[in-house]
């Protein structure tokens, strides 16, 4: 059959397999075509209309079972065609059994992780919401130079006041949507002591109408619910929670729910297609977000803010307004800053509005994740160019191989068509079955990656279900990749000229270009894997093991909250009750744990001037830094007594830039816009505050209890005490706690429980997830180079035996066969090490600020990679130039 | 008189090879052509008509395109690729010799008997 026929059918073949409903149509209207005109033609002759029809249907044999019969034609013609070329296909793999299955595992692999990366970023960046218009939804994203650095940023937060003002100016054009960041919270259906994390996002009432969105049972939330602060205690489950959490129970409507002190009634389900708003995050809980005490709040920053445009409306003009919305509001804040540093000030306004489409929705998942992402991908790809490369390799080594047999085939009358589709064929079937491996593995890896990425405080989960656009990727993967590697083969086939093929002269590795450019390039792709794996191992070795600062073994963080601002009585004394409690060691409190990811910044004014660098502070009980283990320097601990004295400790980096070289210890500074001075009793080493990445910050901590003034000291409504045990797994201890404060002191509720060793690990679940990814491609990449380079090298060598055995045989000694065989080759990988540095060093500039502790034009971090690719190209070459030296002329020349 | 089934395998393939080659037609007109063609003695089954035209689509040696006819209807047309056009030649070649041999044979028994 001839090419073009070939694919002719192929393509048909294809079109009914994508347009089904398409074809069907066209072969219902062709048919009926034909039924009409015989039906004109026999009423013509003077049947009736009834007696046309019925005469016309029976000629055909009946209308279904003539399209039934077209039908079997079609794909009938299809099946036979590629019927013949899969078996043929089949037995030719089937000969070469281990290097079907090298090539089909290496560019299995490559494949399932091509896909793999590809799912992720799919339901992470790519997936509308499944919601009416997503083309008409925008989200209002804020740009500026960051407060402490002055770097350019974009953030999603805002405060809610400033939402209700923006949504009465565009309410003409405009839907405004506030949407709270989804929070992991303590909820309970039951009593406080059966609590249960969910995810809890609270949403404008406008939210579930303006997206179109139907509920699944019940109502879902109207703008009704939503117009008085604390009056509306509804509260929305999501499909999944319900069906996971409660077995679609159909009873959930009316139940209430506790969350802190406050009782919310169920009302209703969502729809199932509907997680949120945040990729990567699925919302179990929807709350009004009048229910959210932060309405009130004028610099409470909790929200982000969608836009859901009218038909007719112009994003642009809907941006203007909301930025002179925005602008107005800048101005009128920054009078409350008098006395503030200019800096600041600048900084705080820089700040504007703009709109940008966000039909996947926002999270700080995708922010997260997506240069990771980018260069996992990146990385992905290259070992698939590496595998595809090694492929290419083996399919050229054996088509070379083969051209005896095809030039046989060719002198026997076969087209060079037919030849070229065989070729073509097995590159085919090749591919399919790597493609088949590789949804195989992607199927495991996919949640594999997710799961690696989840921590105790935020949970991720990502829509995964396959979709057209995962399923176009595939097989546009599959098909890209089979013609990658089966079209030079192909090709060197069509080119054949049989003539020189019979008498088995062979083209010299010398001269084939392309070959020595896939080395190169093999060299090339693998050493920046290796390069930038060996980046990201570096970055979380240092992350992991620099010094925090404090110890954070056997600490549990134990966070609680009052209904009603307790005396600091109450708080001490449930501090010693826990003392009591076997296994631990000291009770501490502190205004959070450290790591936690929260922070109080303040600007600090000595001798009355205010200094432009802020400091952070914590508030902290006189046993906090001997429980944490935070040494101390200078001076002495908090006591006490200090409460109502105004006392500081500060660490060590704060010294030096607000004290310089003087004794810090008694000398007094104050913190912006408090009344009065804070003096200085004791310097603590320096600590992680709120990221385990951040440099020494100036950090000042005040007594956890203040006067108030009148004598007595402040109540309080929330705290973390910090408890150290002598438990390996101090969470074991959980439950304990969580009892005995609930026996003994009711009043206090505790929200959440965590090790303090969880809350680093969550700090360096990106670092570790691309570490060890990266290192297991970059295994990869080495293996699949190896064995590629091995391949070749054989090849080589059996097709120069004969020069070999004449050299041996007229007295070349082994050093020099070896240096035949090897030198090309090692120039090849030299070459393609220094095409790697060059590609490394432009990757760096995507991949540098995902480093820590590690440079990457660090000699050492070129070196390594470049010696373990030539460690592991001369293991490769090894059995090839063990077999060079070891031919025996004799009997070589005797099988000529 | 010829009906449909007793069409030689084949030999219908090479009528609507012939027919197409003259103008691309939609099935309807195929089928009046190949009835008045033949003065009437080939008619051609419905039943048989589109499931060969559909063989020789897919198999590449006709293409189909939907067009609009005199009478304002829409119909898929058929027409002739430069397969079926070779096809046709061979055919056609292969089709004389088979009879012109069958007429041999039977000339001869003719003047035997």
């Amino acid at each position: 059959m001839r090419i073009d026929r070939y694919l002719t059918t192929l393509l048909l073949g294809i079109r009914t397999l994508l347009l089904r409903k398409r074809v069907e149509q066209e072969l219902q209207e062709e048919l009926q075509f034909h039924l009409d005109q015989q039906i004109e033609q026999l009423i013509e002759k003077g049947l009736s209309h009834a007696e046309a029809r019925r005469t016309a249907i029976s000629a055909m044999g009946g209308l279904e079972r003539q399209k039934e019969r077209c039908r079997e034609v079609r794909a009938g013609q299809w099946l036979d065609l590629v019927r013949a070329d899969v078996i043929f296909g089949w037995r030719q793999l089937m000969k070469r059994r281990v290097t079907t299955a090298a090539a089909v595992l290496s560019l299995g692999l490559a494949i399932g992780g091509c896909m793999s990366a590809f799912r992720l970023i799919d339901a992470l960046f790519l997936r509308s919401m499944p919601i009416n218009h997503a083309e008409r939804l925008y989200g209002v994203f804020r740009f500026g130079s960051g407060f402490s650095d002055g770097k350019p940023r974009l953030e999603t937060s805002y405060e809610y006041p400033v939402f209700q003002q923006m949504r009465a100016a565009v309410k003409n054009e405009a839907t405004l949507v506030a949407v709270s960041y989804a929070s992991r919270v303590d909820v309970s259906f039951r009593s406080e002591q059966e609590m249960e994390k969910a995810e809890v996002q609270y949403v404008s009432g406008t939210m579930f109408g303006s997206f179109g969105l139907r509920p699944a049972l019940g109502r879902l939330l109207a703008e009704n619910d939503d117009l008085e602060p604390e009056a509306h205690p509804y509260a929305v489950l999501s499909y999944d929670y319900w069906v996971h959490r409660f077995g679609k129970d159909p009873t959930i409507v009316g139940r209430t729910l506790r969350m802190g002190e406050r009782v919310f009634e169920v009302v209703g389900v969502g729809p199932k297609s509907f997680t949120g708003t945040e990729p990567g995050t699925a919302t179990d809980i929807y709350l009004p977000t009048m229910m959210n005490p932060g309405v009130i709040h004028p610099d409470w920053g909790w929200i982000r803010i969608l836009v859901m445009l009218k038909p007719e409306a112009s994003a642009a003009a809907v941006q203007d307004q909301l930025g002179a919305v925005f602008e107005t509001l800048q101005r009128e804040r920054v009078k409350e800053f008098s006395g503030r540093p200019k800096q600041f000030l600048d900084r705080f306004l820089s700040w504007h509005v703009k709109l940008r489409r966000t039909r996947t929705g926002i999270s700080s998942t995708q922010d997260d994740y997506r240069l990771p992402m980018t260069i996992l991908s990146a990385l992905v790809t290259l070992v698939l160019l590496v595998a595809r490369t090694n492929v290419a390799n083996l399919m050229s080594a054996q088509a070379a191989a083969r051209a005896g047999e095809m030039a046989l085939r060719f002198s026997l009358g076969a087209e060079r068509g037919r030849l070229i589709r065989l070729v073509l064929a097995e590159s085919a079937m090749l591919a399919v079955m790597a493609a088949g491996l590789g949804v195989l593995f992607s199927i495991w890896a996919t949640p594999f990656v997710v799961n690696r990425i989840q921590s105790p405080s935020q949970s991720i989960r990502l829509a995964l279900e396959p979709d057209w656009v995962v399923a176009l990727f595939g097989i546009s993967l599959t098909a890209g990749v089979a013609l990658m590697f089966g079209l030079l083969p192909a090709l060197r086939t069509s080119k054949l000229r049989p003539m020189g093929a019979l008498k088995g002269i062979a083209e010299p590795l010398k001269r084939q270009r392309w070959t020595r450019g896939l080395i190169v390039a093999q060299a090339a792709f693998c050493f920046v894997v290796l390069f930038v794996a060996g980046l990201f191992v570096t970055t979380f070795e240092k992350l992991t093991k620099q010094p925090l600062g404090f110890s954070p073994d056997g600490i549990l963080l134990v966070d609680a909250s009052a209904r009603k601002a307790q005396e600091p009585a109450v708080w001490d004394q449930t501090a010693e009750i826990l003392r009591t409690v076997p296994g631990i060691v000291s009770v501490a409190q502190a205004q959070w744990g450290l790591l936690s990811g929260n922070t109080q910044n303040s600007f600090v004014a000595v001798s009355g001037e205010v200094r432009p660098e802020l400091a952070s502070m914590l508030s902290i009980s006189p046993d906090w830094a001997a429980t944490m283990k935070i040494p101390l320097i200078a001076g002495r601990a908090f006591r006490q007594t200090d409460a109502k004295s105004d006392s500081a400790v500060i660490n060590e980096t704060f010294a030096r830039q607000y004290f310089g070289t003087e004794n810090p210890v008694g000398q007094r500074f104050s913190m912006q816009g408090a009344a009065g001075d804070l003096e200085v009793v004791g310097v603590l080493g320096n600590a992680r505050y709120q990221n385990v990445r951040e440099g020494s910050r100036s950090l000042f901590y005040v007594p956890i209890h203040q006067p108030d003034g009148k004598g007595s000291l402040i109540p309080i409504s929330n705290s973390t005490f910090v408890v150290r045990t002598s438990l390996g797994d101090p969470m074991t201890l959980s439950d304990v706690v969580r009892k005995t404060i609930a026996k003994e002191r009711p009043e206090l509720l505790i929200t959440n429980v965590r090790a303090q060793q969880e809350l680093i690990e969550a700090q360096t679940i990106r670092e570790r997830l691309l570490a060890t990814l990266a290192a297991f491609f970059a295994a990869v990449a080495l293996l699949l180079a190896g064995i590629g380079l091995y391949g070749i090298l054989s090849y080589a060598v059996w097709q120069r035996e004969r020069e070999f055995g004449i050299r041996i045989a007229v007295g070349a000694p082994v050093r020099n066969i070896a240096r035949l065989v090897t030198t090309e080759l090692l120039a090849l990988i030299a070459a393609g090490t220094v095409m790697g540095v060059v590609l490394g060093l432009v990757s760096l500039r995507y991949v540098g600020s995902l480093l820590f502790g590690v440079k990457g034009s660090d000699p050492a971090m070129l070196l390594a990679p470049a010696a373990v690719l030539l460690a592991a190209a001369l293991l490769a070459a090894l059995p090839a130039v063990v077999r060079a030296a070891r031919i025996e002329p004799a009997m070589m020349l005797r099988a000529e | 008189m010829t009906k449909p089934s007793d069409f030689v395998q084949g030999t219908l393939d090479l009528l609507l090879l012939k027919i197409l080659a003259l103008e691309p037609l939609h099935g309807w007109a195929i089928s009046q052509r190949l009835t008045a063609a033949s003065g009437n003695v080939l008619q051609v089954s419905e039943g048989s008509l589109y499931p060969a035209l559909h063989k020789l689509e897919v198999g590449g040696w006709v293409k189909a395109d939907w067009k609009v006819t005199e009478n304002n209807h829409r119909a898929k047309f058929y027409a002739l690729t430069t397969s079926g056009r070779k096809a046709l030649k061979e055919q056609t070649a292969d089709w004389d010799r088979l009879s012109s041999a069958v007429s041999l044979v039977l000339r001869l028994r003719e003047a035997k008997g």
